[in-house]
Parts: structure tokens; sequence; C-alpha cells
């Protein structure tokens, strides 16, 4: 079979993919754990911020929020990408005098993720019952106590499955950062294999690209679902009816 | 013989409005120190919303709100809570802290205790309410019953001057209804100051000193709960309870 073979070479050459691996691991694995963690945390810090501003009472802040998101959520991240990395990059440089470009990329995955997380998390902050901020302002907590001690836990709770799904859109996206021209040491796994390929002139790095990268979502895709299996039964406990048992209120008859 | 430091609440010609619905039309609500107060009335005529007004939930657009004698309007509303108990409807427990944490909260943030004394206080509490045995347990894990009675526990803990309870058995099954009433009964003859929103008739009249009844926003019939209930003068009043007895 002429067909199957060829597939089979182009795909599953275990030359090509066996000289690109060590690479991956050495290489590319780090820098796109890296760009994705601290995307990831940076994301959804501002998503915090982002979100708080979007209920707030002041109409600044709220708009603020919204402008924020709605452009930054409705552009494509590659866009979003070349824009930040090719626009600001300069001005870093005559700052900083670093002509690295792996900065503005995790700047640019920040500002992305950021904005889908403020929306996650606000949608989390509202769905809280009202009267949990009530219970809780009634204690005589102020807002901003209730809202970081009630209202914010169990908001972020709710929305743990999201919120690791937009983790897992990250690590796809900061395959795009190649498109700033990273130096060899700052490839990441999309990158390395792309560049395997080209040399090569076989897609098998492609394919050790992509196990890569499924072995990083994949887990994560099942943490989500195990997350939100344990959020929807919640931790079994036993129930005793036991209203009666405890001994109360000897006013009852009075 | 009184078992709180409770004081004198008083609520004179309250007034509020939500856009164009006036909801409180000049309220006026005295209660005693020592003494329960309780309030009836159909729904919508603005009874809890007076509760929240009187603890500066939702600010009134006039009239004035007295705690011993002395206008509270001008305070820091967070500090007034913290000498007002309140305990809602839907018990409004934190679903993420253990019944412990729900009541050692607010003792270690706003009373500044030490997370053993907070944690000791609240066990102690909840010794008071019988459910000490379930410190560890998360209220979604508890009956109605029991949440409420955590809730009166946590409202307690912050050593309140006086107890507001809104509807606080309207969500309960009606097995579970004696117990939170038994409770609230024995706070009241503690000697600890109450406001009472509720339907449940019985309680008002065995154990409330006075009877409000409102409607439509404003207080319709007030007075000792046997005149309340056996002598009522207004016809509004004699429908409600035709309606509801």
């Amino acid at each position: 079979m002429d067909i199957l073979k060829q597939l089979a070479d182009t795909f599953l050459d275990w030359k090509a993919m066996g000289e690109v691996i060590p690479k991956m691991f050495a290489v590319g694995l780090p820098n796109t754990l890296v760009l994705a963690i601290i995307s990831g945390i940076i994301g959804t810090a501002l998503g915090m911020l982002l979100a708080l501003m979007g209920i707030s009472r002041n109409a600044a802040a709220r708009w603020i929020a919204r402008v924020y998101t709605d452009i930054l959520r409705g552009l494509p991240p590659v866009l979003t990408i070349l824009v930040i990395g090719f626009g600001f990059g300069p001005i870093v440089r005559e700052f900083t005098g670093s002509t690295s470009p792996y900065p503005m990329a995790v700047a640019a995955l920040s500002l992305m993720s950021g904005a889908y997380i403020g929306e996650i998390f606000r949608s989390g902050i509202q769905s809280v019952d009202k009267g949990q901020l009530e219970a809780s302002r009634a204690l005589g907590f102020g807002y901003g106590a209730s809202m970081r001690l009630v209202v914010v836990p169990q908001g972020i709770r709710r929305v743990l499955p999201a919120l690791v799904n937009q983790f897992i859109a990250l690590i796809k996206e900061s395959s795009l950062v190649f498109l700033l021209g990273l130096l060899a040491s700052e490839r990441e796994i999309f990158q390395i294999g792309k560049d395997a390929a080209a040399t090569t002139g076989n897609l098998s790095p492609y394919v050790a690209a992509a196990v890569f990268y499924l072995a990083l979502t994949i887990p994560l895709t099942h943490f989500v679902n195990w997350i939100d299996a344990r959020l929807r039964t919640g931790r079994p406990e036993k129930k005793e009816p036991d209203e009666a048992a405890a001994v109360v209120g000897k006013g009852a008859q009075a | 013989m009184s078992e709180f430091a409770s004081g004198t609440l008083s609520a004179k010609n309250i007034h509020l409005s939500f856009g164009s619905n006036h909801v409180l039309r000049g309220i006026d609500l005295h209660v005693p120190q020592g003494t329960t107060a309780s309030v009836i009335g159909p729904s919508g005529s603005g009874k809890s919303t007076l509760l929240r007004v009187m603890n500066r939930l939702i600010e009134p657009d006039q009239g004035d709100i007295l705690l011993d004698g002395r206008s509270v309007l001008k305070d820091n509303p967070d500090e007034l809570r913290r000498r007002i108990g309140m305990v809602f409807q839907q018990f409004n427990l934190f679903p993420h802290k253990t019944v412990e944490e729900n009541i050692s909260l607010a003792l270690r943030k706003l009373r500044k205790l030490s997370k053993e004394e907070a944690r000791s206080q609240a066990l102690e509490q909840l010794d008071l309410v019988g459910l000490k045995h379930k410190a560890e347990s998360r209220p979604a894990n508890l009956s109605g019953g029991q949440q409420q009675r955590v809730a009166i526990a946590r409202a307690l803990a912050m050593k309140p001057e006086v107890m507001f309870f809104d509807e606080a058995t309207s969500a309960l099954d009606p097995e579970l209804v004696k117990g939170v009433l038994s409770l609230m009964a024995d706070l009241a003859k503690g000697g600890m100051t109450m406001v009472v929103v509720t339907h449940e008739m019985g309680f008002s009249r065995n154990v409330s000193d006075t009877v409000t009844f409102m409607d439509a926003g404003v207080v319709v019939e007030s007075g000792p709960p046997e005149q309340i209930f056996t002598a009522p003068r207004t016809d509004r009043l004699q429908g409600f309870l035709s309606d509801v007895l």
C-alpha cells in the first residue's frame, strides 16, 4: 500500500521524531510552560481586577473594564500578539535595552487571557446569591471585606472549570508567539516542531509537538471534569435527622 | 435579670422609595430594651424592608433610627450592624466555610480575636443552639432547621444589642419550625431586644410584647398581642387575621 507507506513516512518518521524530541524536552516544554504559567498568573490577577471593576458601583471603572474586555476578547489572538509584540517591542527596547520578544509574548498572552478570565470571574461572582453579601454586611463587614471573604471565594469556586479551560486555551495560544521570532533558547514546543519540519521536509516533528501538547492539555481536561463533578455533588457526608435530638428551647410553650 | 446587654431601638417616621414605588410611608416603631416586637402583615407590605432600613442595609430617604435614644444615621453603618444581629429567611450561611468558621469569621476579623479564642467562643455559641457536634460540617450538610440555628448562633456570637428575625421560619419544613421558634422564644425570655418579622401568628401572639401590623408601607395597627389578636380595630387587620388564622 503506497499511500499508507507515504503517510507513515510523512507523519511517523521515527528518526525525524527522535531527533526533535530531546530538544522539545530540554527547550520547548520549559518555554511553553513558562509562557503559559506566567501569563496564566498575570492573566488571573488582571482578570480579577477587571471582574471587580466590572461589578463596581463606580461607572468609570465599569466602563473601562467593559471596553478593555470587548476589545481584547474581540480580536484574533494572532493579531493581538503581532500588534503588541511588534508595536510595543521597540518602546520596551528603548527603555530596557532588551531585544528579546519574550516579555512581549508574555504580555500579549496575559492581556488576552485577562480579558477572558475577567469575564469568567465576573459571571462567577455575580452568580453568588445576593443574600451572601447581605448576611456578611449584616454581621458588620464592609463591602470590600464582604467581597474578599465571602462573595469572591464562592464565585471563584463555581468557575474553576471554566478557569482551567482558559488555561488550556493559553497553553495552545502560547504556540502563536513563534510569530515574534524568538531566539533559539526561547523557542517553545510548536516552533521547535516547525523548525525541524522545515529543515527535514517531514511532518513528523509536528506529530511529536502534538503529542507534547496533548500530554499537557488532556490531563487538564480531565482535571476540569473532576472538579466539575466534585463541585456538583460535593464531598459526601452523612446527614442525620437530629432535629428532635437536640434539646433546645424550653420556652416553646410560653 | 437580663442575660444580654440589649438596647432600646426606635424608628421614627421612616420613608423609603424605590423609584416611584413608595415602599415605606412614615413608619414608627418603638422597641424598648429587652422586649420583643413582632411585625406582621401581608407580603409586600414592607416588613422585611423595614428591618433592612433599621440596620441600614438600605438607607432611608427620610426619618431617624435611634439606638438607646441616640440617632445612628451618622455613625459608620458597619459599626451599627455589629450591634444588631440579623437572621434571614434563607439562612444565608457561608457555604464555603464550616459551621464553626461561619461563626468565628466575624469574631476574628471584626472583633480581632485570636483564632483559638474565636473558635472557642464559636463552639460555645453552637453549644447553646445544640449543634456543637456539627462544628466541622458544611452548611449544605445540615437540615434547614439546623442551618437556621447556626445562623442564630452566628448573629449572637457578635453579642448584639438587638436581634432582627426576617421570616426566620418561612423557608423551613413544618416539622423543623418548632425548634427554631423555641430558640427565639428563649432569647426573648433571656432579655434580648428583638424585632421579629413573621408569619407565625402563634409566636407573635405568645412571645412578643407588642405586635405591629403593616400594610402597604404604613403601620395600620399596633399594640399588645391580646388587643391585636382578639380586638382588632381596623378592617384591614380583621381581614388579614381572618385570612391567616
